[in-house]
């Protein structure tokens, strides 16, 4: 369990004043003029030997990333992008986040745009955050107010501005390209790789897209060094992570903890446990609605991490666990996150504009049990198809959920479907 | 016969020069660096299936048909977006491939009507080609369910339906919009499963922004946009290339016909004025070659107010020549002359300027360029020596500043505005310079850096303090000029526009410009890159059209902007064949090649050639024609395809002009306002209907070929050779080609000129001979045609036209997307849907002060005369300035333009009239008596009486 010492967000819970003097108190922007005078590489190399991995959910490692960013510029302007489009499904920890550690984002934007060369940092932050919305600009006014950013920022020399852009409410601008376009004020959809936003971002100009807590760690990681950032968690999945967990626990929450925690010391310690007890689960959502779910028994000795999860099939995701427990209809959950993709598929690209309907219509019936026991294999085969295929990775998304309930469901669907046909079967009868 | 096919590579083609060598499919290619592996693959014949890729268009990459895999690389990248790269060994079949595709294909087809044998794309559809090539052989995923196959037909545009059940949202016709075209008037609305094309704000295509360019339906793989006649006729099934004949820009088309019946114009993607581009015009507004008004029969009358009678060509043939040799022997020789037609072909024109004088023995011939870009061809032959535009269309991809002057290219020349704000999105910048805030000032993603809204009648001084600023702020390109042209004339005209009268700030009150945005337009002209200007009738319809035309060329030296790609004088040419007309002799002092008439060794050409001896004295021009007719001394006319009576001024002394002579001679497909006057109908041939050349804007000549017979029997070129051989004048053609052969016999910059070589070249941009054996892209480089530039002094004479308390505005002319000039052929189709009549454009705040309401009938009235129309309320026109288009004849704008015109070659001055306008309930008198007048005089003897 993450000693309180070690505990980062220190204010995630809105329990103290989020306002720039408090966020001081707590030990914001200290001395950061004095970290930015060690220079760019030993910021990069802080944040590559501290093992930070990104914490939007593809888990990149994030100082590897930076370093990706032209270090001599040849004529345009590097940028820092935060995904603030915080809109998967479960996830809430970048809400937290905004609405009560601000500054934490606010100073790790200069210390990594800095790290990068970047003159501004545009928070894109999603369009259904109005009060955060409202918060984060009032705590980037105080930030400039006390000339934490801007021109000279923090008294370390270097010009740097921070933009709050608020989304118009579209999961696929959590993708970052889509995301750009987006911030360039066009129609999100992802752009074709490559270019990579690290060679032509937004507005044409070299760009990194972090995620939110990404760059609300950097400071601390900074401050209190890579080694101890890297002593927490375990190898190649170091440091702390906010967790998200909902769904059938007696105490939701976010929560601060260490890298490859037990999912049972999770839920138990932090929730108050399964509702009706651990005996009670049925599965879990370990990482987001994008990731496939795991059963009861895979989830007793799951660590949470990224290269556990993976293991198991599944990802870390965003970090956002939804427990089901018994009482759940597991097939109608998962058929909900299929009406999700189907509505938030942008409809660039055909698998995912056609698949993604298509996967939603057939999970529709796999709740009733109105299909064909063969049909399993086919919804199973156009996931295979719609996954990897796509431009980007929200055919991935659709596809993950629905294979993990074939996986680990399918004789639950098959017995759905059995029923079905033997009630007709008793209805044709009468 | 066959349908040519074009190959589609799938991405446009990379400019590299440096190749790299890969290997698809175990082939060994080699293609220029950036190209795609898809366009690699079609390089080496390996077709990779493909839905949303097309190479007109940048790749998108959405409909994943394409994968391929590639060795060393993981998944299955889209072979449209990847590109090529040293050693890469690329499989486009295989077990995994062909999986993915039937998969791809399924999901298409679960969402798409299966009435393929119903289809009017059937058998030319890119979908069902692509269910063949990755074998889709059934759909696995049931008819329940949303689909989207049941949704209404957008069919209200004239010429194009929208089936939104067939669409497979490849987004082509959005990016052809987008990048092609640059109209922006389609995007795909809502996301997902509800993704779908909308124009507009999801409106009817009529009611968008949509232009009708027909970019969209090229782009279209299915039957989801598709031409109506396509759906009425049925696919075509024999092609050919033709030449548009509407605007000098000059557009290649395939013209695809079924049996004699044309179906659709396609745009020719190896064309090189359009390079695969179109407007609502050549694409679609075909249809009056075939509407009810064509007169078939040829018709002569005693009296023009008789009715007409039909007759036989042969007696329509000899009761002309009758009435020629009679006038002649009665008035003297002088007393007949012709027109020729810009919108004939060259071999038509200048058979025509041919019978008039070896035939009638006089040099009274003109043509409408002399109301057009005559002051050009004086312009630009005084300062570099060739009465022609400096560069090809191609130029402006290299143009880093584009200047435009006096014309409005989306209107007038919409494809070369396509490829100009396509350049201009990429970067480059604009000024324009047009009393009128023209389409080109700004719209979708382009927005002029100065526009210098000047008063009419002012382009003199306004480049005059251009060229202050360029000389006194040190901007002047020295060492071009002291290398390429005329170093005493440069001094001198430096001298003179260095004069404080000359600077914007002297000029000021003059042409109503501010002097910062003059200076700041002279400065980014002067040092902006690669900087090329771009004029139209704005320039030449003035009475200083010429001194104009000169103070550009002036600029262009003066900058060095001239001799290479990217730069260069550019007449934007108002007609499909006016450059030709010009360079066919059309003009009385001129033989074929602009050489003057009084020159003793070309005349002995065509002496001995003609087998006649020709008037060394230029004979007259059309106003002189009309005067002397009005004078009693000019009493016959040969028209050929021109509507003088309605485009040109002062349309009360053109029509006393033609009232005053006993043999009018009109030539030409419909009964147009001049043949009210006419004696004689020879019924002419539309493009369609006959074999010759055009030369467009930038010299190019290009072939027209015939597609299906001469409806009235005659092309028109035979119809010249008919008169002229009654008249005893040896025309020996039996076919165009050989009168390209006797033009390019006498004329140096057409010798190397043939059908065969056009053929061959698909195009030749004159000069064409022994030291440019393939034609001349770019005129001028190293050198001038003339030898030494040569800069002439522009001193800044304002018109006499001016604004007084009677006539306090002033009215200048243009033209609109939808119609062409006197609209004789546009009025004949269903562009009127766009433009059903003539309205003028006033200023919110002269509206005010007169009581006009928007839509409301006004009353415009000159010195000349007066018409009445409906009023349109814009900022579009500065406060005092006022504007109509000339395409209709109900309201005739040309009753209201006067006689002044331009000094050197009375090209009339459109653009200035001064005018007043009042609220009015409806038409005037003179319009009712006009309209009477010409119902009257179109009657047909035979037929019922309307």
């Amino acid at each position: 369990m993450l000693r309180d010492q070690d505990r980062i967000f220190t204010n995630l819970y809105g329990f103290h004043d989020w306002r720039l003097a408090a966020a001081r108190a707590r030990g914001d922007w200290d001395g950061t003029a004095a970290l930015m005078a060690n220079g760019q590489d030993w910021i990069i190399d802080q944040v590559k030997a501290s093992g930070l991995r990104g914490r939007g959910g593809a888990g990149f490692p994030t100082g590897l990333k930076w370093s990706f960013m032209p270090k001599k510029s040849d004529g345009r302007p590097n940028y820092l992008v935060v995904n603030a489009d915080e809109s998967e499904p479960g996830t809430c920890k970048d809400r937290d986040i905004m609405r009560h550690d601000p500054q934490k984002l606010i100073e790790g934007c200069l210390l990594a745009g800095f790290a990068m060369r970047a003159v501004a940092a545009y928070i894109y932050i999603r369009g259904e955050f109005i009060d955060e919305r409202r918060r984060l600009q009032a705590a980037v006014d105080e930030a400039y107010d006390a000339g934490l950013i801007g021109k000279n920022a923090a008294g370390s020399g270097y010009d740097f501005d921070v933009y709050v852009h608020h989304g118009a409410g579209a999961y696929i601008c959590g993708e970052e390209t889509a995301l750009i376009e987006s911030l360039e004020g066009k129609k999100g959809q992802p752009r074709l790789k490559p270019p990579f936003p690290a060679n032509v971002g937004v507005w044409g100009c070299p760009t990194t897209v972090n995620n939110v807590e990404s760059i609300a760690v950097a400071p601390a990681i900074l401050r209190r060094g890579a080694a101890w950032f890297a002593g927490l968690g375990r190898p190649n999945n170091t440091g702390t992570k906010v967790f998200c967990i909902s769904g059938h626990v007696n105490k939701p929450c976010n929560v601060e903890e260490e890298m490859g925690i037990p999912l049972r010391e999770l839920i138990d310690r932090h929730c108050g446990g399964v509702r009706g007890g651990w005996d009670n689960l049925l599965a879990v959502i370990p990482g987001g609605s994008s990731v496939p779910l795991l059963p009861k028994a895979m989830c007793d000795d799951m660590l949470m991490d990224f290269d556990s999860l993976r293991a198991a099939k599944s990802g870390l995701g965003t970090a956002a666990v939804i427990v089901m427990d018994k009482s759940t209809d597991v097939i109608k959950a998962i058929a909900r996150l299929s009406a999700f993709y189907k509505h938030e598929s942008c409809g660039q690209c055909t698998p995912c504009r056609e698949g993604t309907g298509w996967m939603w219509r057939v999970m529709e019936r796999m709740v009733k049990g109105r299909a064909e026991p063969d049909e399993i294999d086919t919804l199973l085969e156009v996931t295979t198809q719609v996954e990897g295929h796509t431009i980007c990775a929200l055919g991935d998304a659709a596809a993950w959920p629905i294979q993990g309930l074939i996986r680990h469901f399918r004789p639950l669907m098959e017995q759905r479907i059995a029923d079905y046909k033997s009630r007709a079967t008793a209805r044709a009868a009468e | 016969m066959t349908l040519i096919q074009e190959t589609d590579f799938g991405t446009p083609a990379a400019a590299a020069e440096r190749t790299v060598a890969l290997e698809i499919d175990g082939i060994p290619v080699t293609v220029p660096e950036g190209t795609s592996v898809m366009r690699a693959a079609m390089a080496a014949g390996i077709a990779v299936p493909k839905l949303c890729a097309t190479d007109s268009l940048e790749a998108f990459g959405s409909c994943r048909l394409c994968l391929v895999e590639i060795e060393g690389r993981n998944g299955t990248p889209a072979s449209c977006t990847t590109p090529v790269a040293p050693g890469l060994k690329v499989a486009t079949q295989t077990p995994r491939l062909k999986q993915l595709r039937r998969g791809v294909m399924e999901l298409y087809i679960s969402d798409h009507p299966l009435d393929c044998l119903t289809c009017a794309a059937n058998g030319d559809c890119e979908l069902q080609d692509m269910a063949g090539a990755v074998g889709l052989r059934e759909v696995r995923y049931g008819s329940d369910g949303a689909d989207h196959l049941h949704q209404p037909k957008d069919e209200s545009n004239p010429y194009f339906t929208f089936d939104p059940a067939k669409c497979i949202v490849c987004s082509r016709c959005v990016r052809a919009c987008e990048e092609v075209q640059g109209t922006f008037a389609l995007t795909i609305g809502q996301r997902g499963f509800e993704s779908h094309v909308s124009a507009g704000m999801d409106e009817a295509f009529l009611d968008s922004e949509c232009v009708s360019c027909g970019a969209c339906v090229q782009a279209c793989p299915t039957a989801t946009l598709i031409e109506k006649t396509v759906i009425e006729t049925g696919q075509p099934e024999h092609s050919a290339v033709t030449t548009c004949a509407y605007c000098g820009v000059g557009c290649t088309f395939k013209a695809e016909m079924r049996g004699s019946e044309l179906v659709r114009m396609v745009p020719h993607k190896d064309g090189k004025a359009n390079r695969g581009h179109s407007c609502v015009k050549g694409r679609f507004a075909w249809g009056y070659a075939s509407h009810p008004d064509r007169i078939l029969n040829p018709m002569i009358r005693a009296a023009i107010d008789e009715p007409w009678q039909e007759v036989s060509w042969d007696q329509a043939i000899a009761h002309t020549a009758a009435e020629f040799r009679r006038i002649q022997a009665k008035y003297g020789r002088g007393a007949i002359g012709g027109i020729t037609s810009s919108r004939c072909t060259n071999e038509e024109t200048y058979l025509v300027q041919k019978l008039v004088r070896a035939g009638f023995g006089n040099n009274n011939v003109d043509t409408c360029a002399r109301v057009c870009h005559s002051p050009t061809g004086y312009g630009l032959k005084t300062t570099f020596g060739t009465s022609a535009g400096t560069q090809d269309f191609d130029s402006v991809e290299h143009t880093d500043v584009a200047m435009i002057i006096g014309a409005n290219p989306t209107d007038g020349h919409p494809v070369f505005a396509s490829r100009l704000k396509k350049r201009l999105r990429a970067g480059a910048r604009l000024i324009v310079i047009d009393p009128r805030r023209t389409d080109i000032v700004r719209s979708p993603h382009v927005e002029a850096a100065f526009h210098l809204a000047l008063r009419p009648g002012t382009n003199v001084a306004v480049l005059n303090a251009l060229a202050h600023v360029i000389v006194t702020e040190g901007l002047v390109n020295e060492s071009f000029v002291r290398e390429r042209c005329d170093w005493d004339a440069f001094q001198d005209w430096a001298a003179f526009v260095a004069r404080p009268d000359n600077s914007p700030e002297a000029l000021e009150a003059a042409t109503g410009v501010a002097a910062a945005d003059i200076r700041g337009a002279a400065r980014l002209y002067a040092t902006g890159g690669n900087s090329a200007i771009y004029y139209g009738l704005g320039v030449t319809e003035h009475s200083q059209g010429s001194t104009t035309v000169m103070a550009i060329a002036n600029l262009a030296m003066a900058t060095g902007n001239l001799g290479r790609p990217g730069v260069g004088v550019n007449p934007l040419r108002g007609q499909n064949n006016v450059q030709g007309a010009c360079d066919m002799g059309s003009f009385p002092h001129e033989l074929p090649g602009y050489r003057h008439i009084s020159d003793d060794a070309t005349r002995q050409l065509f002496d001995e050639l003609w087998g006649v001896a020709l008037d060394p004295e230029p004979g007259l021009r059309i106003p002189n024609m009309l005067d002397a007719a009005v004078e009693g001394s000019f009493k016959g006319i040969y028209i050929q395809g021109e509507d003088i009576l309605q485009s040109d001024p002062d349309t009360h002394h053109v029509a006393a002009g033609l009232a005053a002579m006993e043999c009018v001679v009109v030539q030409d497909l419909f009964l147009n306002e001049t043949a009210n006057y006419a004696h004689v109908f020879l019924p002419g041939s539309t493009f369609l209907e006959k074999d010759g050349t055009f030369t467009n804007a930038e010299r190019r000549i290009s072939r027209v070929r015939k597609m299906m017979p001469s409806r009235s029997g005659l092309a028109d070129w035979e119809i010249t050779v008919a008169l002229a051989r009654a008249l005893d004048c040896p025309m020996p053609y039996d076919h165009p080609a050989q009168i390209m052969d006797e033009i390019a016999r006498v004329t140096p910059t057409f010798a190397g000129v043939s059908f065969a070589r056009l053929d061959a070249l698909g195009s030749i941009q004159w000069p064409c001979n022994q030291a440019a054996p393939d034609g001349t892209p770019v005129m001028h480089i190293g050198g001038f045609t003339r030898g030494r530039g040569l800069f002439v002094v522009t001193d800044y004479v304002a018109t006499d036209e001016r604004s007084t308390s009677r006539f306090p505005l002033l009215l200048t002319t243009g033209r609109i997307l939808s119609q062409y000039n006197v609209g004789a052929q546009t009025r004949r189709t269903a562009n009127v849907a766009w433009h059903p009549e003539d309205v003028l454009e006033i200023h919110p705040h002269d509206a005010e002060v007169r009581g006009i309401r928007d839509g409301g009938w006004v009353k415009l009235a000159s010195r000349a005369g007066a018409t009445s129309l409906r009023a349109r309320i814009t900022d579009r026109v500065a406060p005092g300035v006022v504007y109509t288009t000339f395409h209709h004849p109900d309201t005739q704008a040309n009753v209201v333009t006067t006689d002044y015109s331009d000094w050197a070659t009375n090209c009339p001055e459109y653009k200035v009239t001064a005018v007043q306008v009042s609220p009015s309930n409806g038409p005037t008198a003179w319009q009712a008596d006009y309209r009477a007048q010409a119902r009257m005089s179109r009657r047909v003897a035979g037929e019922a009486a309307e």
